[in-house]
């Protein structure tokens, strides 16, 4: 046990800084969310600022890269990302066609840049 | 490959009728999407990433388990092991959270019924992450109002069950994988998520926040403020809604 988890104190920050920071919005949001409509102006403005912060994780993971994304160059993880969307939209929305091709760019170019 | 063809039964077919079977066909729908490829992809890579910071794999586990979202988790993992201290990390990961709250409180509405209480809606909450909220607003059309709760605990369970797996291997394929692959690895984040929520927009407000979110993260970041998603987020979600109002009146 202790060697498959940690000491208990490795568990405690896994609760403190992990579990409850996330369980406190997710149960706020079960507390205030029950007088909302489902088709309000409010829940409209709420779903624009999720889609805006997710879009902010994005650009975060892109801008300053983790680990060993940051080995890969500015302008290839922007233009990488570039190409995935272009053939997202050029396979009319297809998520996987989008993926695949945003890789094979990085792949490729990470591969001609040495 | 590119989809799986999952058709739900009718709204009134008989399979409906038993909350046992609705949880089936929730746990069957973890098949029916390629967003299931892209988070046992993120899996892989926060396994990865948790060896690579000196984690164990129980703690790795517990964490997919228990926080049960893919950016808050790689956010505590990079900040604890670049040596943040616990107060640090837990700030950077309450922030990043924030956006759940905007997610339950969207999606709940959808499962309730006059009859539901507070507390059958707790696991189902828990559950609620990015994959599960674009999941439900695609799949609770197809699904009777007073059997989602049982769908979704199904599909929460099944997808938690693949990223699961995908962590332990991720963990265990760390010492053998090359800073290629890694990189590609750490790439799908951003890609899934991106084109994941591009085919979610619905109204100009959602399309508008995507952008000027994006936009504005990196200027915001230049002011090193600790809340910058938190401040660009607002900002943009906010100015997003202005315009969909001033066209509604308009």
């Amino acid at each position: 046990m202790s060697n498959f988890i940690g000491d208990w104190h490795a568990l405690l920050v896994l609760v403190v800084a992990g579990f409850l920071p996330n369980e406190v919005w997710r149960m706020l949001g079960l507390w205030f969310g029950g007088g909302v409509d489902e088709g309000s102006e409010l829940l409209v403005w709420v779903r624009a600022v999720a889609t805006a912060i997710l879009a902010g994780v994005i650009a975060q993971i892109l801008v300053l890269p983790p680990g060993a994304l940051a080995s890969v160059p500015d302008g290839l993880r922007y233009g990488a990302v570039a190409a995935g969307f272009a053939v997202f939209m050029l396979t009319r929305r297809s998520i996987f066609a989008g993926v695949v091709g945003g890789e094979a760019v990085m792949l490729a170019g990470k591969w001609w840049l040495g | 490959m590119v989809r799986w063809p999952l058709t739900l039964p009718p709204l009134d077919s008989t399979s409906w009728q038993s909350p046992l079977r609705a949880f089936a066909w929730g746990l069957r729908s973890v098949a029916s999407t390629v967003l299931t490829l892209v988070l046992f992809a993120t899996y892989l890579g926060i396994g990865a990433l948790a060896h690579d910071s000196h984690f164990s794999l129980g703690w790795v586990l517990a964490s997919t388990a228990l926080v049960w979202a893919g950016p808050a988790q790689i956010i505590l993992i990079s900040t604890l092991g670049s040596g943040a201290t616990v107060v640090q990390a837990a700030i950077a990961v309450t922030v990043s959270a924030i956006r759940l709250f905007p997610m339950v409180v969207s999606v709940l509405p959808m499962m309730r019924t006059p009859q539901t209480k507070r507390r059958h809606l707790v696991l189902a909450t828990h559950f609620i992450a990015v994959t599960l909220w674009v999941e439900c607003f695609r799949l609770f059309p197809h699904v009777p109002r007073e059997r989602r709760i049982a769908f979704t605990h199904g599909l929460g369970i099944g997808l938690c069950l693949v990223c699961l797996c995908a962590t332990t291997l991720g963990y265990g394929l760390a010492a053998r994988l090359p800073p290629l692959l890694g990189a590609a690895i750490l790439l799908l984040t951003p890609l899934a998520f991106l084109l994941s929520t591009a085919r979610n927009c619905r109204q100009l407000s959602d399309i508008l926040a995507l952008v000027l979110g994006l936009a504005l993260f990196p200027l915001v970041s230049l002011l090193h403020t600790g809340v910058d998603i938190l401040i660009s987020g607002i900002t943009a979600g906010t100015i997003a809604y202005g315009v969909h109002w001033w066209r509604e009146r308009a």
